[in-house]
């Protein structure tokens, strides 16, 4: 088992025809992703790696009986990008592209209460469940199939972290990178009640940064509603308020919200060991398993 | 970008927002002919991007010439919180009776602007939020349909603000809305709101943010993205395009994501050094912008020791190394000792053409934080 993606999905690749899109559609297709179709405007009828291109969304998850879409189109387009896929019949929409403007995505959240399509990102690596399918811009190689669920805001640390892993030959059942903006489409909780609720995922990691309270919140969700073990990994201790550390949403308030102590204290009360190095985490999860 | 409040107002000014009359001023001449012609008394005020300006010395109410000349004089070139001071704003001080709070920001966890009014302007009002949350009146609004004026009596009205003003006040904040969601701003904040002796409500500061990532589509606001720059590396940061942050230690971080480089910074504090900086730069780097980097944290004369700590995605390690050793062929000896690590995409082929003479290569992220840390340490006995 897994979650959110496995052999049955079926995915539009938004966005086929440019160099990223290219690339990463056929990266995913060579992972055994069942890449259904590309759709691009203006490019309806094309093929990309024996993939065909539809002028739409619409069109592309019609003909190819898709459910999911990957988006890799360009910062001053996706916002009109991530809405054509929530008005299309698919399940999961997942926008790799970094850079979409924070009121946009204020719009787009409010979409997102009036359908129930996941939207997962902006500003992510995507996600893969080990031998069966990824979608989006994650190293295939690093991860292994088993029995850990990973969940975190950070694409580089989500490798470093599942590598640690992956190297003590702990697999995954599967790894959902959120994304680092303020505003997303899913968070912790979200994937951490999906994990929660799958049956072969016996510990969870979940890697969090500085920025905001979704940290605290999901320690408080953990610590109410949850069986499953978590570890945690907080980045961002040494970052000084008021700077916004690469990520839009990873930044101290002025007044102290969003430190990485008040993070790992929550998630500490909530019974969860945080990691002080990545190679902690690792140590921590073995220990669980 | 956080736009200095000489820029901010003037984006107020357009917007048809009260302002003070203002100029800025580069000089101490400058700054006494613009007190001369504003008429006194005025206030001389550092444009430096710290919070507290006025308790640190940063601002100065003066009421003629001889102490307009005096108070530029001990602004101009002074250290505020560590930032120079190369300009100030001189302006109109205004007679008040009351300072009010007025600001329109994102409310993260709701993924939704929030207008908030308060009638405890003029002091730190986070300092307000966190002892009396109430004294804040918070009003969501739904970004498709913007703040309604309704929204903006009800919050001011709730507020407690006199019924004299509080009309004025209320199509303040509304213009304030409009101009958050027009220029892509993330925070908006006037505090005070000054109410004057006629019962006129006038900007005396402005506190305005813009969104980084919709500067394509603010042009106007693109091109002053210079002029808000910090300091000169973060300036020298923008051009190259990086996410630079420039911190107090000594130990050079450069890494490709944004949680990654965290972590580097973190573990250089837990293996006890002190990091320098934070340099992300970004997904799929090829050999120059590897070199840029490079070069940029060299130009901080605070490093001792570079870590350059990569985990390929999209990120290639053949590319990462190809510009490491292009950054160090043109220095006859390498200025600053740098260690590196590459993991992921590429790393092998990247091994390979890495130029070992030049630089420390560690096969993990600890050891390669806790090598930089101790070349730090040496260099600074």
């Amino acid at each position: 088992m897994s979650i959110l993606v496995d052999n049955d999905t079926r995915v539009v690749v938004q966005g086929i025809t440019g160099g990223e899109g290219k690339f990463h559609a056929g990266q995913m297709i060579e992972y055994g992703t069942n890449v259904v179709a590309g759709a691009v405007p203006g490019r309806g009828g094309q093929e990309i790696h024996d993939v065909p291109v539809y002028d739409t969304v619409d069109q592309a998850a019609r003909a190819e009986d898709a459910n999911a879409s990957v988006i890799f189109v360009p910062p001053a387009f996706a916002t009109d990008a991530i809405f054509e896929a929530l008005d299309s019949p698919l399940d999961l929409v997942v926008a790799i592209t970094e850079g979409v403007p924070q009121q946009d995505m204020a719009k787009i959240y409010r979409k997102l209460e009036e359908t129930d399509t996941h939207l997962i990102g902006p500003n992510c690596p995507g996600l893969i469940t080990p031998g069966a399918a990824k979608l989006g811009i994650l190293p295939g190689n690093i991860f292994s199939e088993g029995n850990v669920g990973f969940v975190s805001r950070s694409g580089t640390l989500t490798y470093q972290v599942v590598d640690n892993l992956t190297q003590r030959g702990i697999g995954q059942t599967s790894a959902v990178g959120i994304g680092g903006d303020p505003i997303i489409g899913t968070d912790f909780i979200d994937v951490l009640e999906l994990y929660e609720d799958d049956p072969d995922t016996d510990a969870i990691v979940m890697c969090g940064e500085i920025g905001g309270e979704d940290e605290e919140e999901a320690a408080a969700y953990i610590g109410d509603h949850m069986e499953t073990p978590v570890v945690g990994f907080i980045a961002g201790r040494t970052a000084p308020p008021g700077k916004r550390m690469g990520h839009a949403g990873a930044i101290v308030s002025g007044s102290g919200t969003g430190t990485a102590e008040s993070k790992i204290d929550a998630l500490n009360d909530a019974g969860v060991s945080v990691g002080d190095t990545p190679n902690e985490v690792a140590d921590y999860v073995e220990d669980l398993l | 970008m956080k736009l200095h409040e000489y820029q901010a107002k003037g984006v107020f000014a357009d917007a048809g927002i009260p302002v003070p009359d203002s100029t800025l001023a580069s000089t101490v001449d400058e700054a006494v002919e613009a007190a001369d012609e504003i008429g006194y008394p005025v206030a001389i005020k550092a444009q430096v991007q710290v919070g507290g300006r006025g308790k640190a010395g940063g601002i100065e109410l003066v009421d003629d010439a001889a102490e307009a000349r005096q108070a530029a004089d001990e602004i101009l070139g002074m250290d505020l919180k560590g930032l120079h001071v190369d300009r100030v704003l001189v302006e109109a001080a205004v007679d008040f009776t009351d300072e009010l709070y007025v600001g329109v920001t994102m409310d993260r966890a709701e993924g939704k602007p929030v207008a908030m009014v308060s009638t405890r302007g003029g002091v730190n009002i986070e300092e307000v939020a966190a002892e009396e949350p109430d004294a804040i009146v918070r009003e969501h609004v739904d970004p498709a349909f913007g703040l309604h004026p309704y929204q903006a009596r009800k919050a001011v009205f709730e507020a407690g603000i006199d019924r004299d003003v509080a009309i004025d006040a209320a199509s303040i904040l509304t213009q304030l809305y409009d101009l958050w969601a027009e220029r892509d701003a993330t925070e908006i904040e006037v505090n005070p709101l000054m109410v004057t002796d006629d019962g006129e409500v006038i900007a005396a500061d402005a506190v305005m943010n813009i969104d980084g990532d919709a500067l394509f589509r603010q042009p106007e606001l693109a091109e002053m993205e210079e002029e808000a720059a910090e300091d000169e590396l973060e300036a020298k940061a923008n051009e190259y395009g990086f996410d630079y942050v420039r911190l107090s230690g000594n130990t050079g971080i450069i890494g490709n994501g944004a949680g990654l480089v965290m972590t580097t910074l973190d573990l250089v504090d837990y293996y006890g050094g002190s990091p320098a900086n934070f340099l992300d730069i970004g997904g799929g780097a090829k050999a120059e912008r590897v070199a840029n980097a490079l070069d940029m944290v060299f130009s901080d004369e605070n490093v001792d020791s570079v870590v350059f700590n990569i985990f390929g995605g999209i990120t290639r390690g053949d590319e990462v190394a190809k510009g490491i050793n292009e950054a160090l062929d043109q220095f006859d000896e390498i200025p600053k000792p740098v260690v590196v690590r590459l993991a992921g995409t590429n790393a092998s082929e990247g091994m390979d053409i890495l130029n070992t003479d030049l630089v420390t290569v560690e096969k993990t992220l600890e050891e390669a934080v806790q090598r930089a840390v101790s070349y730090a340490a040496e260099a600074e006995q």
